[in-house]
Parts: structure tokens; C-alpha cells; sequence
């Protein structure tokens, strides 16, 4: 009986994990590796198969050194691991995709956005800046309630 | 007592994890290891660490890319737009304390610029700049 306690706990934590908690916070490993250079994203922006392509890739990742120590990688690729989109975030050719914005559910949320915002337009958003739009990214909460695009000829 | 060998446990973790470090430890540590690699190692330089931080080496990148010019501000990741706290130990006091995360940035962003890792001499030189930068105001 003295074990059952923290095997529940165990049981309690593990099964919230595996669960797409939209609202379990960001695990501070993650945040603090991933954290840094770009905003947090969610486990569930990727597929399983997309986020071990990213985790393999480390070392170049998008032009830059993100190398994380093996020690430090196992809690970042549990969290990406069981939070992972259940629907597939592969390409056309079947590969796995890397950049959360070539996904066709990325693409399809934010068909609105205006082109001033996009790629190439005159007050362009970078593909990773979130948080320009979606006030608690950092968060890791994407509700339609927090989103605030930055008004036409703002100044960021 | 069940609780106490977690507790104790606990508290010798956080002991190893938290052990702070001082921006002079660093400095001290890196002239012994260009020591060890120069024998003629002649000191550190703060003129010379400026220089290697705004130079891009040949890359499209710079330190100071990211970092800006003067490091005691709030940078900017140069593709990503996310803020990075300032650099300057004087400007934000949890810089260069966690030898962990010194040695990882460290080896990201000099192959990053450099294509390779950073010498001590040249990690001491920045450091040595660093040190002599002001506290600012932060935007």
C-alpha cells in the first residue's frame, strides 16, 4: 500500500501526458531548450514522424547548431512524443514535414491572414514569430479569443 | 523518515543544479584552458573580443547579429524575431552563471558563425568585452 501513492501519481501524470492536453502547460525542459531561439510550439503542431525527423536533425536545424545533449533531449522528445498531432503532417511526397507552416492545417487557419502580413508583404510577419498574432503563444495557447494581428501600419 | 531521503535527495540535487557561477569563474577557466593550448598566452582582451563579436568571419552572421552591436540591450534572433535578454552580465545578472548553458550556447552559436567551434582565447576575449559593458536601459 505505501507504493500505490506515487504509482498512481506515476499512472496520473503519464496518462495526462499521452493525452492531447491542449492546456497542460509547456514542460520547462522543452521550453528552456526549444524556448530560446523560437517560440515553444505545441507537441501538437506535428505529427510523431515530423517531430523525430526534427530531433534527428538537431545539429542543422533550419541553417543553425540547436544540438541538445542526450540527457536534456529525453524529457523534450517525451513531451513531443505524446503530445504529437495524431493526424499525419507528412508532404506530398510522404516525408515527414519539418516546417509547421507547410502543413496543410497551418496553412488552412491561416488562409485569412491578410497578404500585407504574409511572405513578401509590406509588413511581413516572420514564419516563426507567433506571438505577433497570437497573444499567449509563448503559452502554448492558440484560442481564437487571443488573437491580435497588429494593426495596418503599426510599428512593431 | 520515508519522506526524508526524498527530501534529502532533493535538496543534494539541487545543490549540483544550482551551483552558480560568477562571470569571473568563467573568465578564470578559459585563461587556463588557452594556457594550456598557448603557453605564450598573453591575456585576454577586450578590444580584440568586440572585434570578434560584430565580424562575420566571412558568414553572413555575426555574434552581434542576434546580440546587437552593444549586447547590454535586448537582441533580437535575427530569423526567428524572438527577444533575446541581454548578453552584458551588467544588464542581466543570469548570464554567465550555469556552466551547462555557457558551454551550449557557446558551441551552437560559434558553428553558427564560425563553422567551428570557439577557442579560449576567443571565449575569454568576448567574456573580457562583456564584462566592461554598462548596464542599460532595456527597451
Amino acid at each position: 500500500m505505501k507504493l500505490s501513492i506515487p504509482v498512481a501519481a506515476i499512472l496520473l501524470v503519464s496518462s495526462a501526458s499521452a493525452a492531447e492536453s491542449k492546456r497542460a502547460p509547456l514542460p520547462p525542459a522543452y521550453v528552456e531548450e526549444c524556448g530560446s531561439c523560437h517560440v515553444a510550439f505545441p507537441g501538437r503542431m506535428l505529427d510523431a514522424a515530423s517531430w523525430q525527423a526534427v530531433i534527428g536533425g538537431l545539429s542543422q536545424h533550419f541553417g543553425v547548431d540547436a544540438s541538445v545533449d542526450a540527457k536534456t533531449l529525453e524529457p523534450v522528445r517525451a513531451y513531443l512524443e505524446g503530445s504529437a498531432r495524431r493526424k499525419p503532417t507528412a508532404g506530398a511526397d510522404g516525408q515527414p514535414l519539418l516546417r509547421i507552416t507547410e502543413t496543410r492545417w497551418f496553412v488552412h487557419e491561416h488562409d485569412e491572414v491578410p497578404s500585407r502580413l504574409r511572405p513578401g508583404g509590406a509588413e511581413a510577419v516572420k514564419p516563426a514569430e507567433c506571438g505577433a498574432c497570437h497573444q499567449q503563444a509563448a503559452t502554448g495557447s492558440y484560442a481564437e479569443r487571443d488573437i491580435q494581428m497588429p494593426r495596418k501600419g503599426a510599428t512593431r | 523518515m520515508r519522506v526524508a531521503i526524498p527530501i534529502a535527495a532533493a535538496l543534494a540535487l539541487g545543490a549540483i543544479t544550482a551551483r552558480a557561477e560568477r562571470p569571473a569563474d568563467f573568465e578564470a577557466r578559459f585563461a587556463a584552458e588557452a594556457r594550456t593550448a598557448d603557453p605564450a598566452f598573453a591575456g585576454f582582451s577586450a578590444e580584440r573580443g568586440r572585434a570578434f563579436f560584430t565580424n562575420a568571419h566571412g558568414g553572413d552572421w555575426s555574434c552581434a547579429s542576434c546580440h546587437r552591436n552593444d549586447p547590454s540591450v535586448v537582441g533580437e534572433h535575427i530569423v526567428t524575431g524572438k527577444r533575446i535578454e541581454p548578453l552584458a552580465p551588467s544588464a542581466n545578472a543570469a548570464r554567465f552563471t550555469r556552466p551547462a548553458s555557457v558551454a551550449k550556447w557557446f558551441q551552437r552559436n560559434c558553428n553558427d558563425v564560425l563553422q567551428r567551434a570557439c577557442t579560449a582565447q576567443e571565449k575569454g576575449d568576448v567574456l573580457a568585452w562583456l564584462m566592461t559593458l554598462p548596464a542599460k536601459e532595456t527597451r
